[in-house]
């Protein structure tokens, strides 16, 4: 619960920094409208040659993208930003200050940052997912919604756990944010079901960039397709990968010692 | 002209350095570059696949054929001035530039040319890779080949020359990412980067042909395929040339008066 609290205000105080900025909201609206655009764009290109997508149908890929945009939101709202917080402080010493503070050190720096703009991907994904879902017609059921959240839940803990082993690398190695533009430039395979990709591809994004389970098998539970053992699978690479995580946090911070401050 | 000639190569040295400094970032860069294609080749495919084998024309091992060119051309050609050039005006750092007695677009240029001469054996590396794991058909002609040099040649000075034109934005506006973004969108469907031009529906194909974006990249790539007649491969050169002089004439232009709009602050 206090943890909670803590997130809502760290969120008020990003929200009233970037307030003074106000036009950024519509520098955002516009490069994400474009974005969206490009991806339904190519989507339109491929359709009107096919009627389907190694099994997906048109508005089952569309879904997809939807979960992709609010996937990808939701990274770059809070995770990405908080964790190249986490290098910068690391690098110049500043993450003594978060050490000294009577909270989980991991916690504070996993919030530290808050990109609020970025809630028009997730708003926009939103949307796209709703026209994709009343198009295909399904009634979603109360299971199919429920299955959605546990695997997008599971997914959002995944990303975040990778994400935080990527970025604690830095208390060993000083330049580590080209990792993070692998990750970034592997997420964009997210965009097509990864039932596409040829066997080695598939692999690697589902385990060493766990791309797979953060916007394919959410998007599979509201097409109806998630068995529960590939959602159990899902939330056991979750808490394996949160424990594991959480060593390279600990590992880190021993090894920590600030240079300056 | 010999004093151009040394400047090139003393600039040469400088961003090979500079190249051995940042090799573990281009190298990650690359990543992006060869994935891109990657992906749409294998979505290609599998549409191929499921229409029984080929779509307009196009089947699985042609995509393969095209993407991996695709892949080689684009990087052959990229440029990541507009970026650098926002950054350049933010910082004043355009200043020192201007002082010096020569065109600020040498320094690129060699820049750009020198880090291709180290990134490109890397991008054939991974091309011969994707060549054996997607097994592509090439069936070109040897005219073909002969007339893919100069148009590769163009189409890389013509992609530099909008693209360093396009970069002088920055000179009116600080919102360059929005115009980065709408153009490198327009240029990611209209140079054949999502699909090969053939595959869009008429009209897209009529706007890619009259504006510069298919002699930046896709004709370079449809005409080592052996996809062209001689007479479209003759007709897209002059395309070439003509946006050639168009874009010279339009960078001088923008040039003259974005400098005068120009003001550092410090420096």
């Amino acid at each position: 619960m206090r943890y909670v609290r803590l997130l809502f205000v760290f969120f008020r105080t990003s929200v009233l920094s970037e307030l003074a900025y106000r036009s950024n909201f519509f520098l955002q609206l516009f490069e994400t409208l474009l974005d969206l655009g490009t991806a339904l764009a190519g989507l339109a290109v491929i359709f009107s040659h096919t009627d389907n997508l190694g099994g997906w149908r048109p508005d089952e890929v569309v879904a997809l993208v939807g979960v992709f945009f609010l996937v990808g939101g939701t990274i770059r709202l809070l995770v990405q930003p908080s964790m190249e917080g986490l290098i910068e402080s690391v690098r110049e010493g500043s993450l003594d200050f978060t050490l000294t503070k009577p909270e989980d050190a991991q916690f504070l720096v996993s919030i530290q940052r808050v990109e609020i703009w970025k809630l028009t991907d997730i708003a926009l994904g939103v949307g796209v997912l709703a026209v994709a879902l009343v198009r295909l017609g399904t009634r979603l059921s109360l299971w199919q919604a429920a299955g959605f959240g546990v695997a997008f839940l599971a997914g959002g803990v995944i990303v975040y756990s990778f994400w935080l082993i990527l970025a604690t690398l830095c208390f060993w190695f000083v330049r580590v944010e080209n990792i993070l533009v692998i990750f970034q430039s592997m997420y964009e395979a997210g965009r097509w079901p990864v039932s596409i990709y040829p066997r080695w591809l598939r692999f690697s994004l589902t385990f060493l960039v766990p791309v797979a389970f953060a916007v394919t098998v959410p998007a599979q539970a509201l097409a109806g397709r998630l068995s529960w053992q590939i959602l159990l699978g899902a939330w056991a690479l979750a808490a394996a990968l949160f424990t594991i995580s959480r060593r390279f946090w600990r590992a880190g911070i021993r090894r920590y010692s600030g240079a300056s401050a | 002209m010999k004093g151009l000639v040394e400047i090139y190569v003393q600039q040469f040295k400088t961003t090979l350095a500079s190249f051995v400094q940042y090799r573990a970032a281009i190298f990650i860069w690359m990543i992006g570059h060869v994935l891109e294609p990657l992906i749409f080749l294998v979505v290609w495919s599998v549409v191929a696949q499921s229409t029984g084998g080929s779509v307009g024309g196009f089947t699985g091992a042609d995509f393969a054929a095209y993407f991996i060119v695709m892949m080689l051309v684009n990087h052959f050609t990229y440029t990541w001035i507009i970026y650098e050039f926002e950054y350049r005006i933010r910082e004043g750092l355009l200043s020192f530039s201007l002082l010096r007695p020569l065109h600020p677009i040498h320094t690129d240029i060699v820049d750009n040319a020198s880090s291709k001469l180290i990134t490109l054996p890397m991008m054939l590396v991974a091309a011969v890779i994707l060549a054996v794991v997607f097994r592509p058909a090439f069936h070109t002609v040897p005219w073909a080949i002969a007339a893919f040099i100069p148009s590769l040649l163009l189409a890389f000075i013509l992609r530099f020359l909008i693209e360093w034109t396009l970069a002088l934005a920055a000179f009116w506006t600080t919102r360059v990412s929005a115009v980065n973004q709408g153009y490198y969108v327009a240029a990611l469907f209209l140079s054949g980067q999502v699909a090969p031009l053939s595959l869009f529906p008429h009209i897209i194909q009529v706007v890619a042909a009259i504006l510069p974006f298919r002699w930046m990249i896709a004709f370079p790539v449809e005409l080592l395929l052996g996809r062209l007649t001689p007479a479209q491969a003759l007709t897209g050169l002059a395309a070439q040339t003509v946006w050639l002089a168009a874009s010279l004439i339009l960078l001088r232009g923008i040039w003259r008066a974005g400098v005068k709009v120009y003001s550092a602050v410090g420096g």
